[in-house]
């Protein structure tokens, strides 16, 4: 099968592979480049397991073709926590109890990340609205729901 | 946290440390992170993929299964059938003595639901797998098959599994679990009113966000490292053994991190036939269930039916109880029979009632074998009862909550299957639901307490 080249940054490092043509981004993330944080958990759209963060945009990486993102800045969960220091979201994750299985965690963290970055004091339907795509098994959604708002909380106190 | 410390205060030690107090999950940081290690995590240089070639029919012979054309798509590496395995037939409470092996691991001669696996294609994609499955050819003769329970159990129904011979699972009890307590008829018979009731559920997928799958390795002395995501880490390495004819010291398998499971990933399914797929070929196998395989062939919960009959006193006493419950396993075992037989054991509900009947069936059908989810054998159970027990409030013109009080089993109580009551404090948890939802009840029941004076 012919391969087709594809360059990107991922969490500000530069990558280039050679893949497949019709590789998902989910596939080549996972397979070729290692970064194994977004999941498969229905390779279909729908649960948002594998949601990365393209140009600054939510995207499922499932539905996402690879040799699409020539050039772009893509971000993914593994990439958040900086020098060892957790990104606020994922320090409220872990303190208001938002994981349980983990599965959904970095889909749900990356769906909150676009979500402050554009609306950094979001209203609860807010955040509803922005988790509505990511599926959660395990806690129920009100944990996450708080963990988000307690992100939004500390981010607008350290900025005053 | 509101810890309520006026509860059994003479029993209970007070220097409790950890109860109340928030403590962080040792697992969490992984999981914010993307560092924790699910099995699919886990990839090794020319790994093969597997998939599964499903009949389609729900009950069929299989007259010929025909994989050349399926062998020579590009990419094939090794296709199974059910004579490439070593012990084909188990099943997986056979760890505890509850047999007979029903349950074939790829099918031989015979397809019992839609669904069943029966050829294994390994390739060196995803997509070559699947290709190739789709060009294996299998013959089928479509049987009459069988859908429903009671219909399942009527004379001249379809044989649903030949290793039992009936459409039941036959206990040491025969056709059923039964529990027999006091007098049921002259229960019946002193009773001021009787009500009957029948309560269905259809069976339930759980749904986790992460497929049922393992990736396994073979190790350079001859053992197979399987990383899984089942549950029953050591029910599966058992039963593997078994299936496999392969001593238990040349498994070894990692697990313990579930993307959420739920019950339905205690069977063992995915686990023996990748290890064989490693084995026959010398190359490491992943097989993981599409998202399709997960909502339609892992096992749901059971499809239950309750019918309820309960004869009460106007003074709300509950004086005789019979239940018939049945249990669709599907085709197979798995974990039916046992849930079936805690429903035996559950039915009488945490009450106390002094005449009781129960039969519970674990009926076979060919519809997807079902097995655990969350408190399997009791949950729909509870659902049933606790309607009843609200039905049965407003038939004697009785508060529902204070009704409970009447008949909620105390310490010293004997139960239906004569197991006496130990720790009850259903009478507690009663009192706190009545202030919690500013339901009030009468104060002598605000009085009560599961301690029996003088017991």
């Amino acid at each position: 099968m012919a391969k087709v080249p594809v360059q990107f940054t991922l969490n500000g490092s530069e990558k280039a592979e050679f893949i497949d043509s019709g590789t998902t981004l989910l596939n080549a993330l996972r397979d070729k480049i290692g970064d194994t944080s977004p999941k498969g958990g229905c390779h279909q759209g729908t649960c948002g397991a594998c949601s990365v963060i393209i140009d600054g945009e939510l995207r499922l990486s499932c539905l996402t073709l690879a040799e699409t993102c020539n050039g772009a800045a893509i971000t993914t969960t593994s990439g958040l926590a900086e020098g060892g220091v957790l990104h606020p979201l994922q320090r409220a994750f872990l303190d208001t109890f938002a994981t349980q299985c983990g599965f959904c965690t970095p889909g749900m963290i990356m769906a909150a990340k676009v979500l402050l970055d554009h609306t950094p004091n979001p209203s609860r339907d807010e955040v509803v609205e922005a988790l509505s795509g990511n599926i959660c098994r395990c806690t129920g959604y009100e944990p996450i729901i708080q963990a988000v708002l307690t992100a939004a909380r500390a981010n607008s106190q350290n900025a005053a | 946290m509101e810890l309520r410390k006026n509860y059994f205060a003479d029993v209970r030690k007070d220097d409790l440390h950890e109860i109340g107090q928030p403590r962080p999950r040792s697992d969490s940081p992984g999981h914010v992170t993307g560092k924790t290690a699910f099995f699919a995590d886990r990839s090794f240089p020319g790994m093969l993929h597997l998939k599964m070639v499903r009949s389609p029919h729900h009950h069929a012979r299989i007259r010929s299964i025909d994989t050349s054309e399926a062998e020579k798509h590009p990419g094939v590496a090794k296709i199974l059938t059910a004579r490439d395995v070593p012990h084909n037939v188990y099943t997986i409470l056979i760890l505890i003595q509850v047999g007979p092996e029903d349950e074939t691991v790829l099918a031989d001669g015979k397809v019992r639901w839609k669904g069943e696996a029966v050829v294994a294609v390994l390739a060196e994609t995803e997509r070559a797998a699947q290709e190739a499955a789709a060009k294996v050819k299998i013959d089928y003769e479509v049987l009459p098959a069988v859908f429903d329970m009671e219909e399942a159990l009527k004379p001249g129904a379809p044989l649903v599994n030949e290793y039992h011979g009936q459409n039941y699972y036959l206990y040491d009890s025969g056709e059923c679990r039964k529990v027999r307590f006091g007098d049921v008829e002259a229960g019946f018979a002193s009773a001021d009113h009787i009500l009957e009731q029948s309560y269905q559920s259809s069976p339930i997928e759980h749904a986790p966000t992460e497929t049922t799958g393992c990736v396994v390795a073979p190790e350079g002395n001859d053992r197979f490292t399987c990383y899984t995501n089942t549950q029953a880490m050591f029910f599966t390495l058992d039963n593997t053994s078994i299936i496999l004819q392969m001593p238990g010291s040349k498994l070894h398998f990692v697990g313990g991190t579930v993307g959420g499971g739920f019950g339905g990933k205690v069977d063992v399914i995915v686990e023996p036939i990748a290890i064989l797929g490693a084995k026959l070929t010398g190359r490491p196998v992943s097989f993981v269930y599409s998202r399709e395989e997960e909502m339609q062939i892992s096992s749901p919960r059971a499809a239950e039916k309750v019918v309820i009959k309960d004869g009460v006193m106007k003074d709300g006493r509950i004086v005789a109880r019979k239940v018939t419950g049945y249990t669709d396993a599907g085709a197979y075992s798995r974990h039916s029979p046992y849930g079936a037989q805690k429903g035996a054991g559950h039915y009488p509900g945490p009450y106390t009632i002094p005449n009781v009947w129960i039969d519970t069936y674990c009926v076979y059908t060919n519809r997807t074998p079902s097995s655990a989810m969350r408190g399997f054998g009791v949950t729909i159970g509870d659902f049933a009862l606790e309607v009843q027990m609200d039905k049965l409030s407003r038939l004697i013109g009785m508060d529902p909550l204070e009704f409970r009080f009447i008949n909620a089993y105390r310490d010293g109580d004997m139960k239906a299957h004569r197991q006496p009551t130990e720790g009850a404090a259903l009478i507690e948890c009663m009192q706190e639901a009545s202030r919690a939802a500013n339901w009030p009840v009468a104060e002598k029941f605000m009085a009560m307490s599961s301690y029996r004076k003088g017991a």
